[in-house]
């Protein structure tokens, strides 16, 4: 009997994809003609539906998770992505180690968000409801067509099927991969519903505060992925790729990076919507800007545009087919927000010094940033496409606009807790800002000092913007408490959302050293060791032992054991390994790390040079942990956000949704 | 003038002065950072800036690699087909670098013509050559797109 599902499964996933397209298609259909005549049968259709779709691309999913785990190589992706050597849990997350496949997690990431949407969203009117859920099945219905039509990941190789499989790219045999392209992917298409928000809000007509609030949950669980998920590709390339680096400003990168940075001002904006009913226009701009560039992203890094590791297709006609239901999205969506968005207008007034000032500020700073990022990622093709050659843009042009301009944006950052609406008096910043100011002064410029010899100027900026920022949150935290009797009942009174405010903005700053400090600090050696040599880095030892042969599941290994001595005493032993891999052939380095908080020990293997002396990378990287702990902090962050009971106090009322007014939303 | 109209005119002039500021300065940043790309051949017939950053990229020519007994330092010659262009490098080779396989190189060409490199990198996979390289083989006809259709001269 199981031998019969493995032979069968590949048929019944591509079965069960087509009708999941027949179902998106009638989820982008049904409700929506139910909304324009209502009919409320059709529009509680979507609902259905959604499940519905759901239940089959999950099926379709279990199915080539089934052929990769039982290696059937008749199947032509597994056969290309999979080996019988491979470790099971390996088999499992090369489902999405391709092209084909990766794909299709983006489809069942989209119809569990849709499926989340059709469960959470109870409380709207019916016809907001079906309207999203047919924006969503539109979605749907572009990238199933597209996974169906130019890359089935069911296709069999017959009647004479391979041996044994290609294996998986080595590079990507790694718990870095099992995780970072299902938590990416919730970001990139987690923002395909506020997208389906916004579109249904310019349908309906109805851009209100309500629709605001709507939305942010959405936005914030999105944008909290998206940001682990980006943190995880950096935390994978530094170990993975044995460069030593986290950031290249690879294409690739700023792929995931664009909607991050306009998903960031996207959260912000939503906040002033739902809490002043302003910048309405310009916040549906920005959900549609958001979800385009989820799509440009998957775009440039899935057409094989673009040299990467993520490049899997060389394929022109599946560019084509995205590039073209891109332009169908964003053209589609712009022309429909040109005809509604003028019937849309905000009247509420505010001061120049006010929160929703600042928050404008961080919008267009924000938006800056990404245009200047989009700009250097897409010249190289703009400029090739035109025959001015082929280019690539470096990282100094990307550090020369982003470092200054994010360094400003968290100087604004730190007064953003401390305004109010409307207008907030320079007395109060002076006031509640010059001890902040003062302390940050201080500890940065003593830092430097403190540790290392050489003064770096550059430290103690890095430093003084990150406490800046963290002290501005205490000062603000302390001020907040100033009339509750005791530290604990204060703090319980406090909502939930605004401890993910502190969680999300302490975790830039964290950021903030993290990767100032790392790049002003790392020290490293690329040098070449004989055996019994001994190479210094500040004040640890690293003295290579031996080298050694080792043998691997699916590899063989040339293994060197590194004693590193910290002011002379034994701290630990180090193993980086080379790796030939037996089914590709191809090289790895694994790298050999001790972590700490404070700095990692980084040593990788670079090639052998004679019998008993190899190249090799020895780095010292101060605060690299920092980088991901804040990221981490902001999705801790996002999950907080969600949490608040307000949100789902909303759900419980399962009420008049329609309008709540306004004014009873700002005293939060 | 109308004080309202006054008010937007300053707003777009400001809007106006602004990004044309903020373009100009995009521009600029691209031009300083911008790394053209450029085959052997070019390098070899001297169309190429002196002590400017550039990428180069072709074929490692098979027996050319040349290591230092003490360093890192490392020797090969790139080639398109056409000429052959040396390659300067003091650093650790990315893994999949190999004779007779493709190299993209980031670097500077000295007055003697020779390439002093910043960064070598390869192919990320077996099947895999960078676009560039591969277009500049095309270019010569004859050869095919891939490295082992090339013929290396003596």
């Amino acid at each position: 009997m199981a031998l019969d599902f493995v032979q069968l499964a590949p048929e019944l996933g591509q079965f069960s994809l087509i009708l999941s397209l027949c179902l998106s298609a009638a989820l982008f259909v049904l409700p929506l003609v139910g909304a324009h005549y209502g009919s409320n049968v059709l529009m509680q259709s979507g609902r259905s539906l959604a499940t519905g779709f759901f239940i089959f691309v999950a099926f379709a999913f279990f199915c080539l998770t089934y052929s990769f785990v039982n290696d059937d190589f008749s199947v032509k992706y597994v056969a290309s992505n999979s080996n019988s050597l491979l470790p099971v849990y390996y088999k499992i997350s090369a489902v999405w180690g391709g092209h084909e496949g990766s794909l299709l997690l983006w489809i069942l990431m989209l119809a569990g968000w849709t499926l989340a949407v059709a469960i959470f969203s109870r409380s709207l009117p019916l016809d907001m409801q079906a309207r999203v859920l047919a924006v969503l099945g539109f979605v749907a219905i572009g990238f199933l067509s597209f996974i169906l039509f130019t890359s089935n990941p069911f296709d069999r190789i017959l009647p004479i099927p391979p041996q044994d499989g290609g294996d998986l790219n080595p590079l990507l045999q790694d718990i870095g991969l099992i995780i970072h392209p299902p938590v990416l992917y919730m970001g990139y298409v987690g923002f395909s519903v506020c997208f389906a928000f916004a579109i249904a809000a310019l349908l309906t007509g109805r851009l209100d505060s309500a629709w605001a609030r709507w939305s942010r949950p959405w936005a914030t669980m999105a944008w909290g992925f998206l940001s682990v998920g980006i943190a995880l590709g950096s935390w994978w390339a530094y170990y993975e790729l044995g460069w030593g680096g986290w950031w290249f400003w690879d294409p690739v990168e700023n792929a995931s990076f664009l909607p991050w940075l306009i998903g960031t001002a996207l959260i912000h904006s939503l906040a002033v919507t739902e809490k002043r009913s302003l910048f309405k226009s310009w916040t549906i701009l920005l959900a549609i800007f958001t979800f385009s560039l989820s799509l440009l992203g998957t775009f440039l890094v899935r057409s094989g545009v673009l040299t990467s590791v993520h490049a899997f297709a060389n394929d022109p006609e599946r560019g084509v087919f995205i590039l073209a239901f891109f332009f169908v999205v964003v053209g589609g969506s712009l022309t429909l927000f040109a005809l509604r968005a003028p019937v849309v207008k905000g009247s509420a007034g505010f001061s120049l010094l006010s929160r929703e000032t600042l928050l404008l500020g961080n919008n267009i700073l924000l938006s800056v940033i990404m245009i200047m990022v989009l700009i250097g990622t897409l010249y190289p093709l703009i400029a090739d496409a035109l025959g001015l050659g082929k280019i690539s843009v470096g990282p100094p042009y990307f550090n020369l606009f982003f470092l200054p301009l994010m360094g400003l944006l968290c100087l604004l950052m730190a007064f953003g807790p401390l305004s109010n609406w409307k207008r907030t008096s320079g007395a109060q910043f002076i006031k509640l800002l010059w001890k902040p100011w003062v302390i940050s002064l201080v500890i940065a410029l003593v830092f430097p000092f403190v540790y290392r010899d050489k003064y770096e100027i550059l430290a103690a900026l890095t430093v003084f913007i990150a406490s800046w920022v963290a002290t501005a949150l205490i000062a603000d935290l302390i001020y907040r408490l100033r009339n509750s009797e005791s530290f604990l009942v204060g703090i319980r009174k406090l909502s939930l959302s605004y401890f993910a405010m502190v969680v999300a903005h302490a975790g830039i700053a964290v950021t903030t050293v993290g990767i100032g400090l790392t790049s002003i600090y790392t020290e490293q050696r690329d040098i070449r060791m004989e055996v019994g040599q001994k190479v210094t880095v500040v004040e640890y030892d690293f003295i290579l032992n031996k080298l050694s042969h080792i043998d691997g599941p699916n590899y063989t290994a040339e293994e060197a054991l590194i004693t590193v001595m910290k002011d002379g005493k034994f701290l630990r032993e180090m193993k980086p390994q080379k790796r030939r891999y037996l089914a590709s052939g191809s090289t790895m380095t694994e790298v050999a790390l001790d972590v700490g908080f404070f700095r990692d020990l980084y040593v990788a293997m670079g090639e052998p040079l004679t019998e008993t002396a190899w190249a090799m990378r020895v780095h010292l990287k101060p605060f690299v942990r920092w980088i991901w702990l804040g990221a981490l902090m902001m999705g801790f962050g996002a999950v907080l956000a969600v949490a608040d009971k307000r949100y789902r106090k909303i759900v419980k009322q399962e009420a008049p949704a329609t309008n709540v007014p306004a004014g009873k939303l700002v005293n939060e | 003038m109308h004080p309202l109209r006054k008010q937007r005119l300053m707003i777009v002039i400001f809007i106006v002065v602004f990004s044309s500021l903020a373009v100009g300065l995009m521009a600029y940043a691209l031009r300083e950072n911008i790394n053209l790309f450029y085959p052997p051949s070019k390098i070899a017939s001297g169309d190429v800036p002196h002590n400017t950053r550039i990428r180069a990229g072709g074929c490692v020519k098979p027996g050319s690699v040349e290591r230092a007994s003490d360093s890192l330092q490392i020797r090969f010659l790139i080639t398109d087909g056409i000429s052959d262009v040396k390659v300067n490098f003091n650093g650790i080779l990315p893994d999949l670098f190999a004779e007779g396989e493709a190299a993209v190189i980031n670097g500077v060409v000295t007055e003697s013509g020779e390439l002093n490199a910043s960064e070598v990198l390869a192919k990320h996979d077996e099947n895999y050559v960078p676009p560039e390289v591969a277009e500049a083989m095309k270019d010569k006809g004859e050869h095919q797109k891939t490295c082992e259709g090339l013929k290396y001269g003596a």
